[in-house]
C-alpha cells in the first residue's frame, strides 16, 4: 500500500475531488475532444489564446480516473499565461515524464506535475495521465477530436 | 504413450474439497505485488488446472501433427485427439450430433461466422437482427455491419436499472422481418441471467431462430442445447478453464447444412478445380485451414476436468461465493452494486463513490487482487445504466472466502486513499 501512497499523493487527490479551471470555456478559441476509447475517460480542454500567442484563459471538463482528472486539473493550473511554445515543451516534457525518458531532478517545466511521476511504473495507467497533455496539443493545434489509440497514440 | 482423451481413465472430483481442487492450478499459488494473487477477473479469462496444461504437453511434445490429411502415425493420432474433443464438447452440451461442434477462435468468431454464413444468405433490406441490451460487443457489431451492408435493422430488447431483460413487448417486436435474435445467456458485465428459454420460445413459435452467446454460462452452470431450444450456441474456451484460441459455435444441422462458409482454403472442401470447388461437409465446411489443434485438444481435457467435478456443484458453489461476496460489498458503506437482477452468476460489479473504477482496479492490484474495471466491452449497457464503467470481480469455484475477503480488505484501502 506504500506505493500506492506515493501514487496517489494528497494533492493529486484534491485536485480529483476539488478539479480546478472544470467546466466549459464559453469563449474558447481552442478546444479538442480527447478519448481514451480503452477505459472511457473523456475530456474536452478548452484554451482562449490571444494574438500574442499567450493563453489566456483555460479549462476542461468531462469524466475519467483520479490519475486522469487530478492531470487535466493541474495542467490547466500549469499552463494559464505561458505562450504557445511553452505549453507544447510541457507537453512534450510530460510524456517523457510518464515514459521515464525525462528525471524529474532534471531541468523542466512541470512543476508541481512530477508527482505524476509515480504513473511512470504503471504502464496500463500511463495514458490516463498522458490525455489531458495530449488533448491539448490536439487543441493548440486546431485538432478538435483525439484519441489515445490508432494512429494518434501519444506514444506510439 | 497416452492414448487420446476419448480413452482415458475419468477421475471422480465430485467429493474432492474446493481446496483440493483449487491447489490443481498452478497459476494461482504465486504472489503478486509482494502479496497472494487474489484471481477475480474470470469473466475476462479463467485460469487452467494442471491436467489441461498437461494436455498442451502432451500434445506438443509426443502427438503434433496435422488433422485429416496424413497416413502417418502422428497424423492418426492428432486427428484422433482433434476428433476427440469435438466428441467431449459435444457430449458436455447434450449436442444431437458431434458434427454440428464447430471449432472456431472464440465466442467472438462463433457469432461472426452466424453473421456471415447465415446473416449474408438469409437476411436481407428491410429484414432485422433483433439483440438485447446486455450484449457483449462481439454479439453487437457483426449484426451491425451485416445490416450496414444488407440494409437491415437492429434492434434491441430493453433492460430494467436492475439489469434484467424486459420482455413485455418482445411479442411485439419479433414480427415478420425478424431473421434472427441474438441473446447472451449470461451478461459479462452484470452476471443476468437472461431467461433464454422463453425468448427461444418466443421466437420459434414465430419461426425464428435464436443465436445464444453461451461465453459466460457455459463455464458457470449446466448447459444443455436441446434442452434450452437454441438454434446456435457459442462459447469460448478459455473462459472455462481451457486455453485462449479456441470456441466453439455448435449449431442445429439443418441451419449449418444450410449456410454458405465463412472462410475458403484446406479442409473445408471435397475437391478443387478451377471450374469450381465442392464443399466438404459440417463441421469441415467451416474449419478452414488448420485449427488450433492443440488448443482444441487441451479444451476437450477441460471439458473432462469440469465434468469430474461436476457443473451442478459447480453452480452451487459459485451461487454460495457470490451470496458472500454481494453481501460483504453491500455491508461496506458507499459500495453500490450495479446489476442487481433476481437470477446471477459469478459477477459482481460494483461502483464505490466518489472513485473512479479504474483506480479501484490499480488499488487492488498492489495489493494481489486482480478485478476488470472498465466498459467491460459492453458500452452499451453502461450507457444504459447512465455510468461509465464499474469494478468488476468475477468468480470461479476455484476461488474462496480468502479472495472474498481480500477483495473486501482492498477495498477498504481504496476508500482510505480516497478519504470517502
Amino acid at each position: 500500500m506504500t506505493n500506492m501512497r506515493a501514487l496517489y499523493q494528497e494533492v493529486i487527490l484534491d485536485h480529483n475531488k476539488k478539479p480546478r479551471n472544470f467546466g466549459k470555456l464559453e469563449d474558447a478559441n481552442r478546444f479538442a475532444v480527447g478519448d481514451n476509447p480503452l477505459c472511457g475517460d473523456n475530456y474536452t480542454v478548452y484554451a482562449v489564446v490571444g494574438d500574442d500567442g499567450v493563453i489566456e484563459e483555460t479549462a476542461f471538463d468531462g469524466t475519467g480516473c483520479a490519475i486522469s482528472k487530478a492531470a487535466a486539473s493541474m495542467m490547466t493550473v500549469r499552463i494559464k499565461g505561458k505562450t504557445l511554445e511553452e505549453a507544447e515543451v510541457m507537453v512534450e516534457e510530460f510524456r517523457r515524464l510518464m515514459t521515464g525518458k525525462l528525471d524529474p531532478d532534471d531541468d523542466h517545466h512541470l512543476g508541481h506535475l512530477t508527482v505524476f511521476e509515480g504513473v511512470s511504473q504503471l504502464p496500463q495507467r500511463v495514458k490516463c495521465a498522458v490525455l489531458p497533455f495530449h488533448t491539448l496539443h490536439a487543441a493548440l493545434e486546431g485538432k478538435e477530436e483525439v484519441s489515445t489509440e490508432g494512429q494518434d497514440d501519444p506514444l506510439g | 504413450m497416452e492414448m487420446p482423451t476419448r480413452n482415458k481413465q475419468r477421475i471422480n472430483r465430485s467429493r474432492r474439497s474446493w481446496e483440493q481442487i483449487r491447489k490443481e492450478f498452478p497459476v494461482l499459488s504465486q504472489s503478486v505485488n509482494d502479496h497472494p494473487l487474489a484471481y477475480l477477473d474470470n469473466a475476462a479469462s479463467s485460469q487452467m488446472p494442471q491436467q489441461v496444461v498437461d494436455k498442451l504437453v502432451w500434445y506438443h511434445t509426443g502427438n503434433h501433427s496435422n488433422v485429416h490429411r496424413g497416413v502417418h502415425t502422428l497424423s492418426q493420432r492428432a486427428t484422433d485427439a482433434y476428433d476427440g474433443a469435438r466428441k467431449r464438447v459435444a457430449e458436455f452440451i447434450n449436442a444431437p450430433h458431434e458434427r454440428e461442434c464447430i471449432f472456431v477462435r472464440g465466442t467472438t468468431e462463433g457469432i461472426n461466422l452466424v453473421a456471415h454464413g447465415f446473416g449474408h444468405k438469409f437476411v436481407g433490406e428491410g429484414d432485422t437482427i433483433v439483440v438485447s441490451a446486455l450484449e457483449h460487443h462481439s454479439n453487437i457489431v457483426p449484426w451491425q455491419m451485416l445490416c450496414e451492408q444488407k440494409g437491415a435493422n437492429l434492434e434491441v430488447i430493453p433492460m430494467n436499472d436492475a439489469g434484467e431483460l424486459v420482455l413485455d413487448e418482445l411479442d411485439e417486436m419479433l414480427d415478420d422481418s425478424v431473421k434472427l435474435v441474438g441473446v447472451n445467456h449470461v451478461s459479462n458485465a452484470l452476471g443476468t441471467v437472461n431467461p433464454v428459454e422463453e425468448i427461444i420460445e418466443r421466437a420459434h413459435s414465430r419461426d425464428i431462430p435464436v443465436l445464444v452467446d453461451g461465453a459466460q454460462a457455459i463455464p458457470h452452470m449446466p448447459v444443455d442445447v436441446q434442452q434450452l431450444g437454441a438454434d446456435f450456441y457459442v462459447f469460448s474456451g478459455h473462459k472455462m478453464c481451457g486455453p485462449t484460441g479456441i470456441g466453439v459455435l455448435w449449431g442445429r444441422s439443418e441451419l449449418l447444412e444450410e449456410m454458405d462458409p465463412y472462410q475458403g482454403g484446406g479442409d473445408m472442401i471435397l475437391s478443387v478445380t478451377w471450374e469450381g470447388s465442392k464443399y466438404n461437409d459440417v463441421p469441415h465446411k467451416f474449419e478452414a485451414g488448420t485449427p488450433s489443434i492443440a488448443a482444441a485438444v487441451a479444451l476437450g481435457e477441460a471439458v473432462d476436468y469440469l465434468d469430474e467435478i461436476g457443473m451442478e456443484r459447480i453452480a452451487e458453489r459459485e451461487a454460495e461465493l457470490l451470496e458472500m461476496a454481494t453481501e460483504r460489498i453491500e455491508e461496506l458503506g458507499g459500495v453500490r452494486p450495479v446489476g442487481t437482477a433476481e437470477h446471477k452468476a459469478s459477477v459482481l460489479s460494483f461502483m464505490i463513490e466518489g472513485v473512479h473504477p479504474h483506480d479501484v482496479g490499480t488499488i487492488l492490484d498492489s495489493e494481489g487482487v486482480a478485478i476488470r474495471a472498465g466498459h467491460h466491452c459492453a458500452q452499451p449497457v453502461m450507457d444504459r445504466l447512465g455510468i461509465a464503467a464499474t469494478a468488476r470481480a468475477s468468480l470461479a469455484f476455484y476461488n474462496n472466502e480468502r479472495d472474498i475477503d481480500r477483495l473486501v480488505a482492498g477495498i477498504y484501502s481504496v476508500k482510505e486513499i480516497f478519504g470517502v
